[in-house]
């Protein structure tokens, strides 16, 4: 559940309080108190951050057709997690027929308007409309209207997000893509495939053993993963809509760290069969395994880049854990990172041109991310925190999702390039951790 | 493997420090009552189970507190994990990978014992403390389970019988974040198969 403005203020649930009580001291940590930033758990730090105002206003019987959960909440959510967009109360009763006032939107300084309406159909379908107001101009950007299922109310909310996300800022909206992350609780692990808000999670892979390391494949059907239920790290692939799943390495000693060529035919893999953990290549079906890296040293968490012909890794080849890249070929090692004694996990932006990672620096494991591009850049801290782990980049490379701890539980975290906007995912007493974006298209 | 000063007496005096360790252990089994937390070693042979060793603890020396005492027995997980983990556990120091001498009679005690039967098989589990990325840590685990393995070896044991694997930080044996858990979670544990 998204809790809207009067929602999360009106009845405090403990859930909201919390949510309340979380997001204002993060605002007073960030000198930040306006009421925006108590309201999604949007956190919002430094200044100079340029947002698109936006009023949102409550579809049309949207209460009454659908009471378990509220789209106009969803999509204000998901605009104002992705940074660029300023959620403004909205007040009143407006739908896609409406003729909206402009001057009066725009003496609410909102800059875009968004109403719609909500219609259950005879056959149980919902019927969802929607435009999209230019306020400064007074001009109409845009409308759709949709007829889904309750089970896919979501994901018309969230392609709503899309559609004005995608109208307003040039770029593609990454909200009605899916996310994969792991949850422990009870003593046992479960593999969640998820909306990119975090929401709406449903069980992959349920296991008495811990999961770890999920890697989307690009056409985002299936998830590669290793799991510890044979009591030893077993890499499998499973198709996340048939729950189909194979076990594509289990060689003596480990089998870690998958991760998938862009076209999706081939694997990076970190085995230990020859001892030691080194890189490997194997096709999609878990054949042809040839070596990738010779090293007497430490080599893992390969990960492409987006052009196929690079692999950024980890190695302590050099006395401590950095970054380093190979062609897939397995010659030309370079390596990338240099300050510091412990830099990890890297995930390479969609455009090949930012490394995210997380780096040591005192006692803090914290979340970086180095231009690749700008020779002798410096790397650049996206958080205050100490435990940040896992960092993926969202399909359109403007969000990076990690996980971190807060409060004593792991949670998950959404953050821009830029560090300054920050939203916590889910609102559960498990410990939530190793989320992997997922593609675009579903 | 880059870190693997195993620094083990020649053979000469490492047969006779063997000899010494079972001596020791022999003695300590016969003075000692059954069920004594001392564990003999032979609780751990491959197939074992190794619950066996806590059971029957109220077999103990009944000095003092007269006709009305009752000693209790502890047959929880918990309890026996504690018992025999010692008996089958390696612990390292902070980002080492050098198995330290101390653990000298509890690898050779595992080496004869794969050496006496080919048949056994044994994995070597290696974990980490809490600290840092779940994949590099695997590979820290790797890493000690396979200074272990290196270690079974060169006392005997045959390379298709025992099995390096890690756990990386996933299964810590002791919870908190502080010097006194990291260390107990610095670990290679034998596990017989």
């Amino acid at each position: 559940m998204q809790p809207t403005r009067h929602h999360g203020l009106r009845c405090l649930s403990w859930f909201n309080a919390w949510r309340v009580v979380s997001a204002l001291l993060v605002a007073a940590i960030s000198g930040f108190t306006g009421p925006a930033a108590a309201q999604f758990r949007v956190e919002i730090s430094g200044v100079g951050a340029t947002q698109l105002p936006i009023a949102i206003v409550k579809f049309r019987e949207e209460d009454r057709a659908t009471p378990s959960l509220s789209v106009s909440a969803i999509i204000r959510a998901d605009l104002e997690r992705s940074g660029v967009f300023k959620s403004i109360d909205a007040p009143g009763a407006l739908d896609e027929n409406s003729q909206p006032v402009m001057p009066e939107w725009r003496s609410r300084a909102a800059d875009a308007l968004v109403a719609g309406s909500i219609t259950r159909l005879a056959d149980g379908r919902f019927d969802i409309r929607f435009k999209l107001w230019d306020v400064v101009k007074g001009t109409v950007l845009g409308g759709q209207s949709t007829a889904v299922e309750a089970a896919d109310l979501r994901l018309a909310a969230h392609r709503i997000s899309d559609f004005v996300y995608e109208k307003l800022t040039g770029d593609k909206g990454v909200f009605s893509t899916r996310i994969a992350y792991v949850t422990k609780g009870g003593g046992r692990y479960t593999l969640r495939v998820a909306d990119a808000d975090g929401e709406g999670g449903q069980v992959a892979l349920n296991s008495p053993e811990p999961i770890i390391s999920p890697a989307w494949s690009p056409d985002g059907k299936q998830l590669a993963y290793v799991s510890f239920e044979k009591q030893k790290a077993v890499i499998y692939a499973q198709d996340t809509s048939s729950g189909a799943r194979r076990e594509l390495a289990n060689f003596r000693g480990s089998n870690s760290a998958p991760a998938w060529s862009p076209d999706g035919q081939t694997l990076a893999v970190t085995l230990s069969r020859e001892s030691g953990s080194q890189l490997y290549l194997m096709d999609r079906s878990g054949g042809n395994v040839r070596r990738l890296t010779t090293s007497n040293a430490i080599d893992t968490e390969p990960a492409f880049a987006p052009d196929g012909r690079g692999i950024y890794f980890v190695s302590d080849r050099g006395g401590s854990p950095q970054i380093y890249r190979t062609s897939v070929g397995g010659g030309n090692v370079e390596r990338i990172t240099f300050g510091g004694s412990y830099n990890i996990s890297p995930a390479v932006s969609p455009d090949g041109r930012t490394l995210a990672y997380v780096s040591r620096q005192g006692g803090a494991f914290r979340l970086y991310t180095l231009d690749l591009a700008g020779n002798g850049a410096q790397p650049v801290a996206l958080t205050d925190t100490s435990d940040d782990e896992s960092p993926s980049f969202a399909p359109n490379g403007r969000l990076i999702i990690y996980a971190t701890r807060a409060q004593g539980r792991d949670v998950l975290m959404t953050t821009t390039l830029d560090g300054k906007i920050k939203a916590r995912l889910l609102a559960t007493n498990a410990d939530v951790r190793e989320p992997v974006w997922g593609p675009f298209g579903r | 493997m880059t870190l693997n000063p195993i620094r083990f007496a020649p053979p000469a005096r490492l047969a006779s420090l063997a000899f010494a360790v079972a001596a020791a252990v022999l003695a300590g089994c016969s003075s000692v009552p059954l069920g004594d937390t001392g564990a003999p070693v032979e609780s751990r042979t491959p197939g074992g189970g190794g619950a066996g060793a806590s059971v029957g603890a109220g077999a103990g020396p009944t000095t003092g507190g007269g006709e009305s005492r009752v000693t209790p027995v502890d047959l929880s997980r918990a309890a026996n994990d504690a018992n025999d983990a010692s008996q089958r556990t390696v612990y390292f120091d902070f980002d080492s990978y050098v198995v330290k001498d101390d653990y000298r009679p509890l690898i050779d005690r595992f080496a004869k014992s794969l050496a006496s039967d080919r048949k056994r098989r044994l994995q070597v589990e290696g974990h980490t403390d809490d600290r840092g990325g779940r994949e590099y840590n695997l590979a820290l685990g790797q890493k000690r389970a396979e200074a272990v393995v290196k270690s079974l070896a060169l006392l005997g044991a045959a390379d298709s019988q025992v099995e390096a694997v890690s756990f990386g930080k996933e299964r810590p044996a002791a919870q908190g974040s502080d010097e006194a858990a990291w260390a107990k979670n610095r670990r290679a544990e034998l596990n017989s198969r």
